[in-house]
């Protein structure tokens, strides 16, 4: 390193921003190089000189006052105003948030029984979007019945109702609930009615309507260990004669 | 932002030059701090404080002494690399407080502002650059004609009639 390399660097040293290999060999240069040494031990003269505690001026105490006071001028109405309403508007409103989602939440999960209302009307949709309406075409109950053999673990109660109105058209398989289920499909008029059939566990229910969905009826019951949804844009009141006709038939 | 008040008071004051307007600057500075906290997301008070009374300062500069600062900062009046031959050759020491005092309130204002905040502060060149929004590079050749001049300020009692 010679003079010109070193002056530069000899700051950097002093103010400890030289990396290790630069402090090694600047302390060498200045081993060798008197001037370099002289410039440093100045340099180190100006810092002792720069460092002492008379050059810090220290903030005097009426200084301190007043910026004391200022804050607390400022900061006391506002803390109370701020803090105060603030934090407890901001309680409340996380508290309503929550109870409001909780609510929103809870009231808005559908029962087990809203979910497979849904889906059979979602199913009724389907099958005449799709024009996938019936896999059997057969006003006769005894074609209809036994086409369900071996398609389903259980066998649906096969039903016509023409001498009521409702003639039987058909049947198909479908899948609510997770699980494959019997549809029966009826006429009445140009409307359509269909009824999902498949095995229950539970105890006998009356025929219940339940909120029309989309502008379709349900009504759904149970008896002999079946559950039966009726799903139509018929009126609620066809609907239900339908469903009471259906209960009163005898089965095949 | 209390306990930094002392450094905060010192900058305003080497920047000011007196006592008056460095507590104005001083407790303006203090209250921008305290309203602007929740904006500050470094970890260092300090060197954010003092850039708050640095800003100040020159905002209260423009308004209050605008012959000062008529100019950028002339680097061709402020080459010193002439009058560091003078220097090289004497021995300098340890000057008294008076004097060096007298020898920084000489500095042009960003030759004192640095001084400050390397050599009574400590700030790293990095930390000076951030503070004063500045390139390191200048930072780095401002504090090296700093050095100079005061080193020629200080040795003036052996060089009489040196470079201008």
């Amino acid at each position: 390193m010679n003079c010109q390399q070193a002056k530069p660097l000899i700051d950097f040293y002093a103010d400890g921003e030289l990396d290790a290999a630069g402090i090694l060999e600047l302390e060498k240069h200045f081993h060798d190089c008197p001037a370099c040494a002289l410039a440093w031990r100045n340099g180190q003269s100006l810092k002792k000189s720069l460092k002492q505690d008379a050059l810090f001026f220290t903030a005097p105490p009426e200084l301190r006052r007043a910026i004391k006071a200022e804050l607390h001028s400022q900061v006391k109405p506002r803390a109370n105003f701020w803090n105060w309403n603030w934090l407890t508007g901001a309680t409340t409103g996380v508290a309503t948030a929550c109870l409001a989602l909780l609510l929103a939440v809870t009231l808005n999960r559908p029962s087990a029984e809203q979910r497979l209302t849904r889906e059979i009307v979602s199913s009724n949709i389907r099958s005449l979007m799709v024009d996938h309406m019936l896999d059997v075409v057969s006003t006769d109950q005894h074609t209809v019945k036994p086409w369900f053999n071996g398609k389903l673990d259980f066998s649906p109660p096969v039903k016509d109702l023409a001498a009521h109105e409702f003639p039987l058209i058909g049947g198909r398989l479908d899948y609510i609930g997770g699980r494959s289920v019997a549809a029966l499909v009826f006429h009445r008029n140009k409307h359509v009615i269909n009824l999902f059939i498949w095995p229950a566990n539970g105890t006998d229910t009356k025929p219940a309507a339940s909120a029309a969905i989309q502008g379709y009826n349900v009504i759904h019951w149970s008896e002999t260990e079946m559950t039966f949804w009726a799903v139509s844009d018929l009126n609620e009141k066809e609907l239900m004669e339908f469903v009471q006709d259906y209960d009163t038939t005898n089965p095949l | 932002m209390l306990p930094h008040l002392d450094a905060a008071y010192n900058l305003a004051r080497w920047l000011a030059g007196n006592d008056h307007d460095a507590q104005d600057v001083t407790q303006e500075a203090s209250l921008r701090a305290f309203k602007f906290f929740g904006s500050f997301r470094g970890e260092n008070a300090r060197a954010w404080l003092l850039t708050i009374v640095r800003n100040t300062f020159y905002n209260w500069l423009q308004k209050n002494r605008p012959p000062e600062i008529a100019g950028e900062l002339d680097d061709e009046a402020l080459m010193v690399e002439d009058v560091s031959v003078n220097t090289e050759a004497i021995n300098l020491r340890v000057a008294d407080a008076q004097t060096v005092q007298r020898a920084i309130g000489e500095l042009p204002v960003e030759f004192r502002e640095i001084v400050v905040l390397r050599e009574m502060e400590g700030f790293s060149y990095k930390e000076i650059a951030d503070l004063s929004d500045a390139p390191i590079g200048t930072v780095m050749s401002r504090l090296a004609r700093a050095r100079k001049l005061l080193q020629k300020s200080l040795a003036g009692e052996f060089q009489t009639g040196g470079a201008k």
